[in-house]
């Protein structure tokens, strides 16, 4: 089958539409391992029944045919006939898989796996026919062959077909046209068309909204049984339809009549488009609510069965443009408000007027465009239900895995670059992390571990959690291990979190064995790697014999921040208002000096060390000391510091630049602005500052403790 | 990238026909970098400074929105710094550093010419060759009684910062 351009868009549509199927699919499968509930099954069914119909429609017959065997298989589910076992559940996801690679081959045009869709079907057909003797499963393929065959059988003769049209009365309500269909008839071939009158009840009887035609069409030419399939598809249902092969010589029979009966049947659809037209107006509006009525709940049936939230589909590169612009449109509001700044007249207030409203409607423009980018994280945890059921099942462990926070939303980029990192922590997870049931029960712990998958917000960022309540990390070894390696020197001392961190280090893979599942050593590196570049970090913490948590924490968007502005000597430096908790003045009183080195001050309870960012910077401060500046309090992964400034400047939003992009990379400098004024600003790496201050601190911190 | 294109093409043309080179004076030489990579020319401005840099890199410039970092040729070069004057510019260049071609600008004493240099004339440079290691020396060539040296950008550029990648990413 040839598509046309249209067709192709069109088809596409359908394969992405597909996707999505299968996935409600598989997902919905993975439930039903735990609770068989009809509404589940429904969903599944529901799902398979629009990849099959699409699929038919599109002249797609093998992947028609192979979802009519699951979706008879769904069907006496769904209808309690047949229980619902884990064999079941299995062949099912099998056969998703294959529904997936069948779609991708027949959408890259590219042969199907026969061996594999005949193994499939065979299961399908095994547990069916175990039962019942329901005769649809086998007839579904062989259907679907049948037409192949008649494809191929009517390659070669010229003949013909002889069909006879029987439509119901609501044809018509049902919003098909039967003069369109003549129309794609005509062109496959010579076509005449009879149309039989006889059902046509006297005027005043007749409902204009009805059909009571019905016609024999007879059609010349090769014409693939399927061709004819795809036409009468839409109105099957309810129809009568008949159609019979003609042979050399049967064309020719009703040959002589066929210009003359041709006009009539014209005659017959204008005169009948024409009393549709008379319909009175009350009659029409009438006829248009019972429409409304009865469009309504398709509709919703429609939306439930794509399990969509009413998304759009949008092009990322239009969404981007967009989001360029708006930044654009960020340093012209700033760079205006500097320039208002700077010119004193009486009517400036009218200027300051427009702008603060040019400010708001940016600020709500760029906030409106961001929302398109984001997606709930759904999306990347919705395939680990699979993964986990399947890596289970060959690893031989019993576990149960946990989602929390599925809304939690995040940007596209962000959650696209996140997924393989996470798939390949999950796996980690159940590789290394959780043990056989054996060891299990013998540790004292349940049979079935817990691999839990957790998102939420905190401050401005997303953490995502990996946690296991498995083995955890083997300290000793890992130790022993990077010793070995070089990485650590043989007389470092290392904290247990030092230790820990090891395992994101390059090269680094302590699996005794290597298995297909993980332990090849470039693993955690690239974890790191990959979290590192969207602007996130990532941290272990295990506890020996109870297991290990992964919190991954990444920044909400990578385009736009609100920032606060600092000052130090004649430095403009930008902080993002997320990180930052308060800013305080310090009595002298309240600093003081550790080990003779580091300075903490006293924030209520707590003490929190000094960091300056002259010496941090190497930049010539105004003052060097805290209780001449000020200090803002940052925040991040539960540290906390005090940051010392010169001076707080505006707040504003700030479009992030990337340093590396002409430049590399600065510890402690999370990127660049341009500010109003057009000169250039660095952005503080807030989480980067804590987490080497606190570092230093800590050991300070746990001094003055002692 | 698609502007080093053409840069490439015109490396292999070197061969039998000329390359424009753009000449600058630093320190009292005649240094040349391929035209083709040669972005602007623009007045030294203020620039905002980076911490953690060595200190060639002088800071970053707003260049049209672009965020691009600026060196000082005379202290990569370890030569004596001056008090930047009336004269000095901003030469801005692109330049290939490992697959990534960035922007970067470079402040010379003075621009100084245009020149079109057979690939014929020039010389491989000698083990000493001025001012400079000569692992950033193309070649030399002798224009008009005077010595040229053709500096070799991707490697004096692209590797200052390169290299500074792997220490970079050691303290991160």
């Amino acid at each position: 089958m040839t598509l046309d351009l249209e067709m192709a868009e069109i088809a596409k549509v359908f394969f992405q539409e597909s996707r999505e199927g299968l996935d409600v699919m598989e997902s919905g499968l993975l439930s039903l391992g735990a609770a068989a509930d009809s509404e589940n099954i429904n969903t599944i069914f529901r799902a398979a029944h629009s990849i099959k119909g699409g699929s038919a429609t599109f002249g797609f017959a093998e992947v028609a045919g192979f979802t009519h065997g699951v979706e008879t298989l769904l069907d006496e589910m769904r209808n309690g006939v047949r229980p619902v076992t884990a064999e079941a559940i299995q062949t099912l996801l099998q056969a998703c898989d294959c529904l997936r690679e069948m779609i991708a081959a027949t959408e890259a045009e590219q042969p199907l796996d026969q061996v594999r869709i005949a193994s499939l079907n065979g299961d399908i057909k095994h547990i069916l026919g175990e039962a019942s003797e329901a005769p649809a499963p086998v007839s579904a393929p062989a259907l679907a062959a049948a037409n192949e065959a008649a494809d191929a059988g009517t390659a070669g003769e010229p003949g013909g077909w002889r069909v006879r049209f029987e439509p119901v009365a609501d044809l018509l309500r049902l919003r098909n046209e039967p003069t369109r269909m003549f129309a794609e008839l005509r062109r496959l071939g010579a076509m005449v068309a009879h149309a039989d009158a006889s059902r046509l009840p006297p005027l005043d009887a007749l409902d204009p909204e009805s059909c009571y035609l019905s016609w024999d069409i007879d059609i010349t030419g090769q014409i693939p049984r399927g061709k004819l399939d795809e036409i009468f598809d839409w109105v099957d249902s309810g129809c009568r339809l008949e159609f019979t092969p003609t042979g050399r010589s049967a064309p020719a029979a009703p040959a002589p009549g066929a210009k003359a009966s041709a006009q009539p049947q014209a005659a017959a659809i204008d005169a009948w488009s024409a009393e549709t037209k008379a319909v009175s107006p009350t009659e029409a509006k009438a006829a248009a609510s019972a429409d409304a009525d009865r469009g309504a709940p398709a509709g919703a049936a429609v939306q439930k069965a794509s399990g969509d939230s009413g998304s759009i589909r949008v092009a990322t590169e239009k969404v981007d443009n967009i989001i360029n612009l708006v930044g654009e449109l960020l340093i012209t509001q700033s760079m205006l408000s500097s320039f208002a700044d700077g010119i004193d007249p009486n009517d400036l207030d009218r200027l300051r007027q427009g702008l603060s409203q040019l400010a708001r409607n940016t600020r709500e423009l760029q906030e409106s465009v961001m929302q398109i980018r984001m997606l709930p994280i759904s999306f990347a945890f919705n395939r680990f239900p699979r993964i986990v059921h399947d890596l289970s099942r060959k690893l031989a462990k019993k576990v149960e895995l946990k989602l929390s926070g599925e809304g939690t939303e995040l940007d596209k980029t962000v959650l696209e670059k996140i997924t393989d990192p996470l798939v390949h922590l999950v796996r980690n997870a159940l590789d290394h992390g959780l043990e056989i049931p054996e060891r299990r029960v013998a540790a004292g712990k349940r049979e079935t571990g817990t691999l839990e998958l957790a998102a939420f917000h905190e401050g401005g960022n997303i953490i995502i959690e990996v946690r296991d309540d498995g083995a955890g990390l083997n300290k000793a070894k890992i130790l022993q291990k990077a010793r070995e390696r070089a990485l650590v020197a043989p007389d470092q001392e290392l904290t247990d979190e030092q230790i820990d961190n090891l395992i994101f280090m390059p090269g680094f893979s302590t699996a005794e064995q290597i298995s297909d599942v993980s332990g090849r050593g470039v693993g955690m590196d690239v974890v790191r790697r990959n979290i590192n570049d969207l602007g996130g970090h990532v941290q272990i913490s295990s506890k020996e014999g109870l297991g290990s948590t992964i919190r991954i924490r990444l920044p909400l968007t990578l385009a736009i921040l609100d920032g606060q502005l600092v000052r130090v000597g004649k430095e403009i430096y930008v902080i993002s208002l997320l990180a930052i908790v308060e800013t305080i003045q310090v009595a002298r009183e309240r600093l003081n000096t550790l080990v003779g080195r580091t300075e903490v001050f006293r924030l209520r309870d707590e003490y929190l060390p000094v960091v300056k960012l002259c010496d941090q910077f190497g930049v010539e401060p105004d003052s060097r000391s805290a209780e001449d500046g000020l200090l803002v309090v940052l925040e991040a992964d539960g540290k906390r510091v005090g940051v010392l400034v010169d001076d707080l400047l505006a707040q504003q939003q700030v479009v992030i630049k990337s340093l590396e992009s002409n430049f590399k990379s600065v510890a402690g400098i999370a990127g660049a602005t341009i500010l109003g004024d057009g000169t250039v600003a660095l952005i503080i790496d807030a989480p980067g500052l804590i987490s080497s201050a606190a570092e230093q601190g800590v050991g300070a911190a746990a001094a003055h403790a002692a | 990238m698609s502007t080093a294109k053409p840069t490439s093409g015109a490396d292999k043309a070197a061969a039998e026909s000329s390359e424009q080179y753009l000449t600058f004076m630093l320190a009292g030489e005649e240094y040349g970098v391929d035209i083709l990579r040669v972005q602007e020319i623009k007045g030294w401005d203020k620039v905002t400074r980076i911490p953690h840099t060595p200190d060639y890199v002088l800071g970053v410039i707003n260049l049209r929105g672009a965020v691009v970092p600026i060196l000082d040729l005379r202290r990569r070069f370890g030569l004596e710094t001056i008090a930047f004057g009336p004269t000095t510019v901003v030469i801005v260049v692109r330049v290939m550093s490992g697959r990534d071609e960035r922007t970067v600008g470079v402040v010379v004493d003075a621009v100084s010419e245009v020149y079109n240099v057979d690939a014929a004339d020039t010389k491989p440079p000698p083990d000493v060759c001025g001012n400079v290691d000569t692992v950033f020396v193309k070649a030399l060539v002798t224009i008009e009684e005077k010595m040229l040296i053709l500096l070799d950008i991707d490697r004096l550029i692209g590797n200052s910062i390169a290299d500074e990648l792997v220490p970079g990413a050691a303290v991160a």
